[in-house]
């Protein structure tokens, strides 16, 4: 794995034009960070992988500058210029580094030759079904086909044959016939998973890939292989034959599974969500993302969704439950149970009806088992955002503190709960039902759901836009994916509406968008000043944490977080 | 005439009494040099193998003390020491003489050189088919540690080196030094891409390792013996020692034959140490070290320069039988397995068998070998059995041009070379066969001809 570092640069010489690369990469990334990614087409070299240099895509003529071995100057040619030494045969980009004065040709006609070359073998054996291939759309050896070898084919002999459909593992199915055995699958599960399940049998062009026997692929990052096969060998068992990818729609977004928050992107069509996938963040989760991350958004289309608005389990128009939310809310004594799934636009304006109702809050941790890798204990995408935004000034424990005993003595008359389930958080049922009413803020049918007064079904991550705080505070955005269901609108809004009523304003929805919102915020959030909604990047913006550092995580190491007990040890 | 051997590494192999027993070999001066190289600095005795000249007896004729050289000595890590011992290549047995007759010289030159480099642990990595081999290196290495050789504090000195013999599986990749490494560490043998897994630097177990031929490792011994200067003047300078040249193919005696390097021409070499050829045959070609080896017609003639500036003119019998000749040619020495082709064979045929070779051992790692290879050889065996085209020649020679020099390992030349001359020095039998073939196919008819196929 290559570590890019910009600040160092060396003057290199590309097809005749000079370049600033940064020092110590290869020649594939040193191309890239001029934006010349294509010069080089590559298969197996992948850059969060090691190195192995088996499919010989990436050839490339290099020299260096010659110099006088007893004097030590440089050679010069008749006109001045530096005499450049040409290594005899082509080398791999993904293993030569690249050094001050290195000359490389990206276009001779001997690289030109060998990718010809290269990209015919890979073709005489591999069956020619891009039409009912999945990857059809997605695949570097349908791009490279095209832009790269003959047009047409001298093999006149047999091809080979292979097994067709391999179940590698519960998700992932396997065309062997497709496999140009670059390895990326064995070498992820080897150095990334830590599953060494995956390698080759045979030998020579009978070379298969299969799982070692009486094994599986089962691990949570198996279909992170699915993604970085350049060719239709690996396919997801749940997405293959579903729908073209060309078809889907991107939007970027950002996991919800855990506080790691990685980056991804969704592929839906007309509303409906086919897939997830990683999306490239060095700073977060480098290419890779969970198996469970991506099967997230199945929960949303499952039956006991929250699908209406309801005020005493009737369905009502929007405008009615914030008249019923707004008259239960003139009350003196009223309970807010906030959650670490909520936006960080939605801690932002929770933040101001809780103090403007004086409310008691409290929020609950999610704790799970971590991996290591992508996958945190705290299995909340936004628990820092609470803290930024002052709902919280502590790690909230797995139970309910003092609002709990305040709802079990029956002096909590209105309770507001976001996606909590109250059976779990240790409250009295009986005496909750007696003297206690309920809006709920979910999008799960549960017990909550069942003893609320009004309902106002919450959106997913997919279907609303807004900004997530991550383990490493770093403040990341997600896009809406798709539209809401039955004309549903975000939290986010609703408590704006909520606001606005109870400040004695009528107005139904005030239209205010996530761009005046984040003003407002900026002005708000002194950490955020300089904050707003536009200049949020895709790489999203890591933001000073020293205020927390005493705080106890309950992450440890993964693979971009560093847990203070073990910086500690260090 | 029947030119004499003179032997150096084989000298004791074939005399009457010789057994491969530590008794035996220690009656004819055995283990002496080790005592002797025991006495000398270890950095004397790589200064004496630089002197030698001494050059790799596996294949690549690479200067033995130079390897020594590149030896990565500041890491801090074990260095290992290799004996490749997979002796695969095609028409080569020379090693299997040695460790079959002599396992002793060999166990000597490899504590001799391991003490040179600074190596505590050594192994001998064997051809799996070479099993008679392994079990004689395991008595012999039985015999030597119970006599104070190998192990603990060699004869008494602080010195200590263990001999692991480590048996192949049967892939000739595994002869290549970094696919022999990964072979040795548990793995497939995929040889390792260079750069930067040079073993020199990387090698076993990502430490600094050499890997030396079993004949080079003999030669150590007598580099030991007599000095590196002494070596270097058997034979001609850049092409020191001797050589076993291990004969096949269509001479009345083909065998085994050590003589210093450019004693006789290859005239020599076929007519007068092996009887020459068949009665009634001519001389038709000849692969000079190795089946990947580029072949030589009989009625070339070369004309070039040396190394040195002398000009040369030559028939293919005024050959020299040395490295530089050899390159000088157009082929290689190689791993010194001669393979003569009379007026009766076939070169369609014997490319088909070739390939067939070469197809069945590429590893599969790189593309260009592991595609290109199997598809000479399916297009070479089609010509054999009906199916020629004379479009397959100018095939042919693109893939084997499209496989040369673009692959991780030495094999993709290896494999290609043959082709490459084959199909350009002997065009004419290959468009004759594609025109006969394609005039029998026209008429619909089968040729009475069975090829002999492996």
């Amino acid at each position: 794995m290559i570590e890019v570092n910009i600040t160092d640069t060396i003057t290199i010489n590309v097809d005749g034009n000079l370049a600033q690369v940064p020092k110590g990469v290869n020649v594939i990334e040193a191309m890239r960070s001029v934006g010349k990614e294509k010069a080089i087409p590559h298969y197996c070299y992948h850059p969060k992988l090691s190195i192995v240099g088996n499919c010989r895509m990436c050839l490339v003529e290099v020299g260096s500058p010659l110099k006088d071995r007893e004097s030590g100057h440089p050679i010069l040619e008749d006109n001045g210029d530096p005499k450049i030494g040409w290594i005899p045969k082509p080398v791999i980009g993904c293993s030569t580094i690249v050094s001050e004065g290195m000359h490389i040709r990206t276009n001779s006609a001997t690289v030109v030759e060998s990718r010809n070359g290269v990209t015919e073998f890979l073709l005489i054996n591999h069956p020619l079904d891009c039409p009912i291939c999945d990857q059809a759309g997605e695949c570097r050896l349908q791009e490279f086909s095209a832009e790269h070898g003959r047009g047409f084919s001298r093999f006149k002999e047999d091809k080979n044959v292979k097994p067709k459909r391999t179940r590698l593992g519960p998700r992932v199915t396997l065309d062997d016939e497709r496999c140009i055995l670059c390895s990326r699958c064995i070498r992820f599960s080897q150095e990334i998973a830590k599953d060494d399940v995956l390698g080759f049998i045979d030998r020579g062009t009978y070379s298969t890939l299969t799982c070692y026997p009486g094994k599986e692929l089962d691990n949570n990052y198996s279909l992170n292989t699915v993604d970085i096969c350049p060719v239709g060998a690996l396919t997801s068992t749940d997405f293959r034959f579903k729908m073209r990818v060309w078809f889907l729609k991107r939007t970027k977004s950002i996991c919800t599974e855990s506080s790691v928050g990685s980056n991804t992107e969704i592929w839906s069509r007309e509303g409906k969500i086919y897939r997830i996938t990683p999306r490239r963040n060095d700073a977060v989760n480098d290419t890779w993302m969970t198996d469970s991350g991506r099967n997230l958004f199945k929960a949303f289309e499952s039956k006991d969704r929250l699908n209406s608005y309801t005020v005493d389990s009737v369905k009502k128009k929007l405008d009615d439950a914030l008249v019923a939310t707004a008259s239960l809310l003139n009350s003196n004594s009223i309970g807010v149970i906030g959650s670490p799934f909520s936006s960080f636009e939605e801690q932002f304006l929770l933040k101001k009806l809780v103090d403007h109702l004086k409310a008691d809050y409290e929020m609950i941790q999610h704790h799970g088992e971590g991996d290591g890798l992508l996958l945190s204990e705290d299995r909340s995408p936004n628990l820092r955002g609470a803290l930024i935004n002052g709902l919280i000034d502590a790690i909230p424990g797995n139970e309910l503190g003092a609002l709990r005993n305040k709802i079990n003595q029956g002096e909590i008359e209105t309770l507001i709960v976001f996606n909590e389930d109250i059976e779990t958080l240790g409250i009295k049922l009986d005496t909750l039902k007696e003297t206690t009413q309920i809006i709920y803020f979910g999008s799960v049918d549960n017990t909550t759901a069942k003893y609320s007064k009004v309902i106002f079904p919450s959106l997913s991550v997919f279907e609303k836009e807004g900004t997530f705080v991550n383990q490493n505070f770093r403040l990341q955005k997600f896009d809406q994916a798709i539209p809401a269901p039955n004309g549903l609108v975000a939290d986010r809004t609703i408590l704006e509406c909520l606001l606005l009523r109870l400040k004695g304003s009528d107005s139904p929805n005030p239209g205010m968008d996530i761009q005046t919102l984040w003003s407002e915020i900026s002005e708000h959030i002194p950490l955020l000043s300089i904050v707003n909604w536009s200049n949020i990047t895709e790489e999203g913006v890591p933001l000073e944490s020293s205020d927390w550092s005493k705080l106890n995580f309950i992450e440890s190491d993964n693979l971009k977080y560093k847990s203070k007990i073990s910086l500690e040890v260090v | 005439m029947a030119i004499k051997q003179q032997r150096l590494i084989l000298k004791y192999a074939d005399q009457p009494g010789y057994t491969n027993n530590i008794e035996c070999y220690i009656k004819y001066g055995g283990y002496e040099q080790l005592k002797k190289a025991f006495k000398m600095k270890p950095e004397d005795i790589c200064k004496e193998v630089i002197d030698s000249g001494v050059r790799g007896r596996g294949g690549a004729g690479f200067p033995a003390g130079m390897k020594w050289k590149f030896l990565d000595r500041k890491s801090g890590k074990p260095i290992y020491l290799i004996c490749n011992a997979d002796e695969s290549e095609p028409g080569t047995f020379k090693d299997r003489q040695i460790i079959h007759k002599d396992p002793h010289q060999l166990i000597e030159g490899m504590l001799c050189a391991a003490y040179a480099i600074g190596a505590k642990l050594a192994f001998i990595y064997i051809r799996g088919e070479f099993f008679e081999g392994y079990k004689i290196l395991e008595k012999a290495i039985e015999e030597a540690r119970s006599r104070g050789f190998l192990g603990d504090k060699i004869l008494g000195s602080d010195y200590s080196c263990d001999i692991i013999v480590h048996r192949g599986a049967g892939a000739y990749i595994c002869g290549e030094e970094t696919g022999l490494i990964e072979s040795l560490e548990g793995k497939r043998a995929n040889p390792r891409i260079k750069p930067p897994y040079f073993p020199a630097a990387l090698g076993l177990y990502q430490c600094p390792t050499i890997v030396n031929n079993v004949e080079t490792l003999c030669d150590v011994k007598h580099i030991i013996e007599m000095g590196g200067k002494a070596f270097s003047k058997i034979g001609t300078p850049g092409n020191t020692g001797t050589r076993i040249w291990c004969v096949s193919g269509h001479v009345k005696n083909p065998g085994y034959y050590e003589f210093p390097c450019a004693a006789i021409t290859l005239g020599q070499l076929i007519y007068d140490v092996c009887g020459g050829l068949l009665p009634g045959r001519k001389l038709k070609a000849v692969i000079p070290g190795g089946s990947s080896s580029k072949i030589l017609r009989a009625d070339e003639r070369f004309e070039g320069k040396l190394k040195d500036g002398t000009s040369f003119d030559w028939g293919i019998e005024d050959i020299p039988m040395d490295f530089d000749s050899l390159a000088a040619v157009g082929s290689m020495s190689g791993s010194g397995g001669v393979i003569i082709m009379d007026d009766t064979t076939d070169m369609v045929e014997a490319l088909a068998n070739i390939n067939y070779f070469y197809a069945h051992e590429s590893c599969g790692q790189c593309t260009p070998c592991r595609e290109g290879v199997p598809w000479m050889k399916k297009i070479t065996t089609r010509m054999c059995n009906g199916g020629a085209r004379e479009e397959d020649i100018g095939l042919l020679t693109d893939i084997a041009d499209q496989i040369a020099g673009r692959t991780i390992c030495a094999f993709g030349e290896a494999a290609s070379w043959p082709v490459q001359s084959f199909v350009s020095k002997f065009k004419d039998e290959f468009v004759a066969k594609a025109k006969e073939q394609s005039l029998l196919r026209e008429k619909g008819e089968v040729s009475n001809q069975k090829p002999t196929l492996i």
